[in-house]
């Protein structure tokens, strides 16, 4: 094994012994004439052969027989334990639990330290459940590595568990246990825990003479015999069944035996006798009499998927059977101590020195190599090796097939047939006579021979006693290469797994990529190695591969306590984003803080802000958030929102006082109601403007101060509303209110302007239409804004009287436009004549309409003339 | 009138599968999820309805959150209990989630996210919708909206093809660049063997020029917007454009065929086209007299719902034209222009100012006055002291005290600043830049940074040649360059720039210009080989506005197109213009 178990796990190539192929196991075959010597009949239609998988080197302590033993399907790992519990006294020796690969290499040995185990069994995943005596169930990894636990139930811890099985079911792996009440418990799934207790059976005063769990339309059933009854138990129910054309005077069921895919049923009674049905039991296909009254050891179906062979394994202490629809049985003798593990298309017989598989032949393999076979297939290897001899026989068998037109049925025959032989040579022979025919096929589509090569190369690397999956064809294909691939994982065959997705040009995220994240994560658990020299080689291996998450990996090494390891892996996560989760984990806020901001992502920046918040004190945290000035303004918004008094808090600590004094100014109008508690947000906004060193801000909220306080006033004297007015249109509005003397007052003690102030009149007085007080105002002295804006004013209101007033008094450059605003075109063509001024000549110009101002056009072109003239 | 494009101009991308992605997912969103039936306005105010279960789609902001858990626990009070869900647009963010956990609602109310970012308004024109984009980050220094461009920019290149060259210039550009890139390269590499359709892209943060934003807008369309505004592509016609009692919604796009053919033109073109095309119009019309029976069933089934629907855009547009001009020559927008120019120019600045000063003294228009001021201060690189103090105490005096906090905002932005002088300017600079070159803070935007960023206007103005030299009259008609946007006086320096580099294909050349406009960081990646293949796709130009652009810059892009040969594509946060501008930075009372 090459992984040992030291645990170290070397990638070079060059550790996996030479390569895909294997080559020397098992041994050479026989000569091909006897390459049929190990099939049997049984019946006329069907064979079944034995042959041997691996030679056991595992140098067992203990009897097969001593031992509570559990082997996965797909040539899953063995687990044995020295069953010390069975004996009437306890012994003071600890047992052993021992995994083992199918070919026998250790994989885990530990002290059993729980309490006493009823059954072992292996879950889909690979994992082993041990199902104590007490209902909790302990679930190991493959490699003795302690996963977590779980029970059964309460009811049990009184009553024990007499019995229990793992099955399997199309939602996982299931346990059902059999109490000291006699009562069943199940769940039909462990990853997802929910435990049934099925109905009582009633009047059962003792134990079954065996049961099994049934899978029928995606419910688990339990079927169980008592004395010469069968009782099935569904939810809610137990109702008594009959299996049909039993066979009379059955007294008691010595076993049962439920096919791989649940569909058959297989029943032994203590008349020795054997009766096949259907799961439902509603059908039967055949019986048989074996005339052995002592129970059978084990009895497990053996058929294979869209055969029409059935046919049941019995196993006693000496002895192999094979009963099928047939009047004889195959019978074969045990030297040793076997245990049976029915697989989808066979079982799988392992003893102390021998791992064998026994499977019905399958059609292209028996029509091949079936004694004195005319089928295409069989010909076609016939010709081939003639071909190789280079006898000309060779040629007479090709024709023969052509004739036929059989060739192409031939070479599937070949390839099909290849799959299904388990030792390379004769695979190599089956896919050499397919490639031989393909050469004489003009449209034979290469790719089931080319798929065929592959997927054998693959089976068999993984058949390789170091490996120890025997996996066949067809469960393989079952199986999936997904799968086959994380069960490398699994046994940390990362290199070969690596090969394989190599070979298959597997995606890479799906493939290589994957598996190097499976060991980079199993990397970080080696504990002797130093953090630098670990993240050293787990970068080095996966580099940029694309999709490995560095980050999934450092959380493992967080996982495993290695928190600086972690650390270092992350740096070499290029997405900065991924770091900061673990990061938070890890209590590496400020670090996180700095990723986050990397990242660029605020959403991420805002969850460590407010980890940090809670986390670190109020100054750790300021003082943090000071360095960041990303993070500060997001946070400073939040607050803005959420916390207005940790705002103020914020400018405080950082001494700023220009944005102390914003939030004071704001809160004078937003959040306080009375008049004192706004002047006192001023002030405290002006004491803050003025450490601000900003002086107009300061003197701007005096002022406010002041016009708030005057406002105040007015409302109380004069009524009406001015709080929150401008100054501006505080004076507006004392002037349309013909406060006069206020109006003037509050002008100059808040040093209005002048210009503004006479716009400002100007306005109110015209909106007012008080044209009398407005000529005295533009009477009261020169006017600083001129006159044209009381022309225009007054041409708004539609005064012309008034306007022409005004216009007389506009400056010379503004003349014409007021002349023309009032309408007086003639005057304001002489005017602009007078001036000799080109602009304000087309202005007036421009002015001229219809037959009215014909004269002036005209006057206003001579002028032109003569300009021009000059 | 409508110049057409140079035969060998490349022809637009179809966007409609972005309306498309963002309608399904909402349809999807809504009705699969939730079964709405009835869609209400987010309000502040209560929602008077009896169903039982609400559904709000809002932006993520901590503001509708607030809104939404005042409600929810008012329903809680009164007893009702009914299903609240939240739809955040374009995107869930955590400080929400934070907010309504904090407000006690947070297992009340599911969340989903309408990941709709990109809203197609015309042919040309992407919005992302996201005018708060402008505020949160050039004033708040808020960078949430940087990855929701990212991920615009990463739909886009799924869609269209990987851009071969990139160009771009500020520290929002920099950074959406970046991420948009780390988003790239995360994802499969299945666009890199797609054939390219957007040539070039150039982003520009809308703090690069504020001035061209700040500038009355006298193309159509940019008048239109600055008069009625123009949301979502459409605009509110009044009684006094329809000269009916009604208001009319009408879209503006290409779609259009009178605006298309007056939106890039100069106002004062568009009367008489306008009253030309109402000529042909008559005399499509007139042709019916002469006809026997059988053209006149022609005429009827095949001309007439035509030339009706353009006789009623085309008095749409006219009435919106006589709207434009009454409202303009109301507030003497000669004189205003002229001011702006003289601004642009630099001359005059004393009458300028005084001009100003009377906007405010007279309560003309606050956010117009604060315009002004803004222009005035960055083409002179900040006010004078003096002036500074005194405009800002006569803008106090005209429209209240609490923009005491606008003039603090805009002072941040670096919209409205005071002449400093000359030796504490260098210090902060420098300090400033320290800070840039300092890699770990390079990545921040620091708020404050702009504080001590110089506008330089007049240098660049000069380097440039912002300022036409014109011979004569400019022929608004026919026009020369991009100045016509500007009647003539200014080129939009967004525009100029763009032009510049994409002359070039590179910055080479314009570092002088990159210094003054304090963008140290230019993004620049030059992955094109070129190849015949791809030489049509490279007229092909994407240009994305961090804060905005405005109409008069799309017009002047649209110009240039023309000119060379290139077809521009906008992408913006939203479509701006000075109003909104300064309406984002001023403080209101709520």
């Amino acid at each position: 094994m090459r992984t040992g178990g030291s645990g170290s796990a070397k990638l070079s190539p060059a550790a996996c012994g030479g390569g895909l192929l294997c080559t020397a196991w098992p041994p050479p075959a026989p000569a091909m004439d006897c390459y049929t010597a190990n099939w049997n009949p049984l019946g006329d239609s069907a064979f079944y052969r034995k042959y041997e998988l691996y030679s056991m080197d595992w140098d067992l302590k203990e009897e097969l027989r001593d031992c509570l033993v559990a082997a996965a399907p797909y040539g899953g790992p063995i687990a044995l334990l020295r069953n010390p519990w069975r004996k009437e006294k306890a012994a003071s020796v600890r047992p052993v639990l021992d995994i083992y690969s199918a070919s026998g290499m250790p994989l885990a040995s530990l002290l059993w330290k729980s309490g006493p185990v009823v059954a072992l069994g292996w879950s889909a995943e690979e994992e082993l459940l041990c199902v104590q005596e007490d209902g909790a169930v302990l679930v190991y990894g493959l490699h003795g590595d302690f996963r977590r636990h779980f029970s059964m139930g309460n009811e049990v811890l009184q009553n024990r568990v007499l019995d229990a099985r793992i099955f399997h079911t199309e939602f996982g792996s299931g346990v059902a246990i059999l109490t000291g009440a006699y009562r069943f418990t199940l769940s039909a799934n462990v990853g997802d825990l929910k435990l049934r207790r099925m109905p009582e059976v009633p009047g059962l005063q003792s134990a079954p003479s065996c049961w099994t769990t049934l899978c029928q339309d995606r419910v688990a059933h339990i079927l169980l015999a008592v004395g010469p009854d069968l009782y099935l138990l569904d939810h809610a129910t137990c109702s008594t069944v009959t299996p049909p054309g039993l066979a009379p005077g059955v007294s008691s069921f010595l076993q049962m035996a439920v096919s791989f895919t649940y569909r058959h049923l297989a029943l032994f009674t203590d008349t020795g006798y054997i009766w096949m049905g259907t799961t439902s039991l509603k059908e039967k296909l055949c019986e048989f009499n074996c005339n052995i009254r002592a129970p059978p050891k084990q009895m497990v179906w053996c058929s294979r998927p869209r055969s029409k062979e059935r046919a049941v394994v019995v196993a006693w202490e000496k002895r192999l059977m094979v009963v099928g629809d047939a009047p004889e049985s195959i019978q074969f003798v045990l030297d040793e101590d076997s245990y049976l593990v029915p697989e989808l298309d066979g079982v799988r017989i392992f003893s102390r020195s021998t791992h064998e598989f026994l499977h019905e032949v399958p059609v292209a393999s028996e029509e091949i190599f079936k004694i004195a076979s005319m089928a295409p297939g069989a010909l076609l290897l016939e010709a081939q090796k003639e071909y190789e001899k280079e006898s000309q026989k060779a040629d007479e068998y090709l024709r023969e097939i052509q004739e036929l037109g059989e060739l192409t049925q031939a070479v599937q025959q070949c390839i099909e047939a290849a799959g299904h032989e388990h030792r390379p040579d004769m695979q190599k022979s089956l896919l050499r006579a397919a490639s031989f025919g393909k050469c004489f096929l003009d449209r034979f589509p290469p790719d089931s021979f080319v798929r065929m090569c592959q997927d054998l190369r693959v089976l068999n690397a993984v058949r390789d006693y170091h490996i120890g999956i025997p996996l066949t064809y067809s469960q393989y294909k079952q199986l999936t290469i997904q799968v086959l691939l994380d069960r490398l994982v699994l046994r940390r065959l990362y290199p070969l797994a690596i090969q394989i997705c190599e070979y298959l040009r597997l995606p890479e995220v799906q493939g290589v990529s994957r598996i190097l994240a499976h060991w980079a994560c199993y990397k970080v658990q080696q504990k002797d190695v130093s953090d630098e020299d670990v993240a050293r080689a787990i970068n080095q291996k996966l580099g940029d591969t694309p999709g490995v998450s560095y980050s999934d990996i450092a959380a493992r090494a967080y996982g495993c306590g290695r928190t600086e390891l972690a650390i270092k892996l992350l740096e070499y996560e290029p997405r900065s984003g991924e770091q900061v989760p673990l990061l938070l984990k890890m209590k590496r806020s400020k670090l996180a803080l700095n990723k986050a901001i990397e990242s660029g992502d605020t959403d991420l920046v805002f969850t460590v802000l407010l980890h940090l918040k809670n986390e670190l004190n109020r100054g750790d945290f300021f003082m943090t958030l000071r360095n960041q000035p990303m993070a500060l303004s997001l946070y400073r918004q939040y607050c803005k929102h959420q916390e207005l008094e940790t705002l103020k808090d914020l400018y405080n600590q950082d001494d700023n006082h220009q944005e102390l004094g914003s939030f004071h100014v704001r809160a004078s109008y937003m959040a306080e109601e009375r008049i004192e508690g706004r002047v006192a947000a001023l002030q405290t906004a002006a004491d803050a403007f003025y450490k601000a060193k900003n002086e107009f801000a300061a003197k701007a909220t005096e002022d406010q101060m002041r016009l708030l306080r005057l406002q105040r006033r007015l409302e109380d004297e004069l009524g009406g509303q001015f709080l929150d007015l401008s100054l501006h249109d505080t004076v507006t509005t004392l002037i349309l209110g013909g406060h006069n003397k206020r109006a003037e007052q509050l002008a100059r003690d808040f040093r209005i302007p002048d210009k503004r102030l006479w716009w400002l009149k100007l306005t109110a007085l015209a909106n007012l239409e008080d044209w009398e007080e407005l000529e005295k105002f533009s009477k009261s002295k020169k006017s600083p804004i001129g006159y044209l804006p009381f022309v225009e004013i007054c041409m708004k209101q539609h005064n012309k009287y008034e306007a022409k007033k005004y216009a007389a008094r506009v400056g010379p450059e503004q003349k014409v436009k007021a002349l023309l605003l009032v309408g007086d075109v003639a005057q304001a063509a002489d005017v602009a004549i007078e001036h000799r001024n080109e602009a304000e000549l087309s202005l007036v110009l421009s002015h001229c309409t219809g037959a009215t101002d014909g004269a002036t056009a005209d006057k206003i072109q001579r002028a032109r003339a003569q300009a021009q003239k000059k | 009138m409508a110049f057409p494009h140079r035969p060998d101009a490349p022809e637009l991308p179809d966007f409609s599968m972005l309306k498309r992605l963002a309608r399904d997912q909402l349809i999807y969103l809504l009705e699969q999820q939730h079964e709405v039936d009835k869609l209400y306005k987010v309000e502040n105010k209560p929602v008077v309805s009896s169903s039982e279960q609400l559904c709000f789609l809002v932006r993520p902001r901590i503001k509708n959150m607030r809104y939404i858990a005042n409600l929810v626990n008012a329903d809680k009070v009164a007893g009702r209990t009914r299903k609240y869900k939240v739809i955040f647009s374009p995107q869930k963010f955590y400080a929400c989630e934070m907010v309504l956990e904090e407000e006690g609602i947070y297992g009340d109310v599911s969340c989903d996210e309408w990941a709709f970012s990109l809203l197609p308004l015309d042919v040309d024109l992407l919005s992302m919708e996201l005018p708060e984009f402008f505020r949160d980050y050039f004033l708040e220094g808020d960078q949430r909206w940087i990855n929701t461009v990212a991920q615009a920019l990463h739909l886009l290149s799924t869609l269209y093809g990987p851009f071969l060259n990139c160009y771009g210039i500020g520290r929002c550009a920099k950074m959406s660049y970046e991420l948009w890139r780390k988003l790239e390269e995360e994802e499969d590499s299945e666009t890199k063997g797609r054939r390219p359709e957007i040539g070039h892209i150039f982003l520009l943060d809308r703090d690069v020029d504020f001035v061209t934003a700040l500038c009355s807008q006298v193309v159509y369309e940019g008048l239109v917007d600055d008069t009625f505004r123009i949301k979502c592509g459409s605009v509110d016609f009044g009684p006094e454009v329809t000269s009916s009692d009604k208001s009319l919604k009408v879209l503006l796009n290409a779609e259009d065929k009178v605006f298309s053919e007056i939106r890039n033109e100069h106002f004062s073109n568009v009367f008489g086209f306008l009253s030309q095309k109402a000529r042909n119009l008559q005399a499509q019309y007139d042709r019916r007299r002469g006809m026997d029976i059988k053209q006149m069933k022609n005429f009827v089934s095949r001309e007439l719902k035509g030339l009706k629907q353009e006789h009623r855009l085309l008095s749409l547009h006219i009435g919106a034209c006589e709207s434009i001009m009454k409202k303009k020559t109301k507030q003497d927008f000669q004189e205003l222009i002229k001011t702006e120019h003289a601004l642009l120019e630099g001359f005059n600045i004393r009458e300028g100012t005084s001009y100003i000063e009377e906007h405010i003294d007279r309560q003309v228009s606050p956010i117009e006055s604060l315009r002004l001021m803004c222009l005035l201060s960055i083409t002179e690189n900040g006010l004078i002291p003096k002036d500074y103090r005194s405009l800002k105490t006569q803008y106090l005096q005209s429209y209240g005290p609490e923009h005491l906090l606008t003039f603090s905002n805009l002072r941040r932005a670096g919209l409205l600043t005071e002449q400093a002088p000359g030796d504490t300017l260098t210090a902060v600079e420098s300090k400033v830049s320290k800070l840039v070159t300092d890699k770990a803070a390079g990545k921040i935007t620091d708020a404050f940074s702009s504080l001590a960023k110089r506008s330089n206007f007049r240098a660049i103005s000069k380097k440039l040649n912002l300022i036409p030299r014109v011979d004569g009259e400019y022929d608004l008609k026919v026009p020369r360059d991009m100045a016509y946007v500007f009647s003539g006086a200014y080129v939009p320096l967004s525009c100029r720039i763009m032009e510049l580099v994409l002359e070039r294909r590179s910055w080479q050349g314009l570092d002088e210009v990159v210094r003054l406009l304090n963008c140290s960081e230019c993004v620049f990646t030059d992955t094109a080989k070129e190849d015949k293949a791809s030489s049509e796709s490279l007229r092909l130009i994407l240009v994305v506005f961090l804060g905005g652009c405005t109409f008069s810059e799309i017009s002047a892009l649209r110009f240039l197109g023309r000119e060379k040969g290139y077809r521009f594509i906008f992408l913006t946060t939203a479509v701006t213009n000075s109003a909104r501008l300064m309406e984002a930075m001023s403080e209101v009372r709520a």
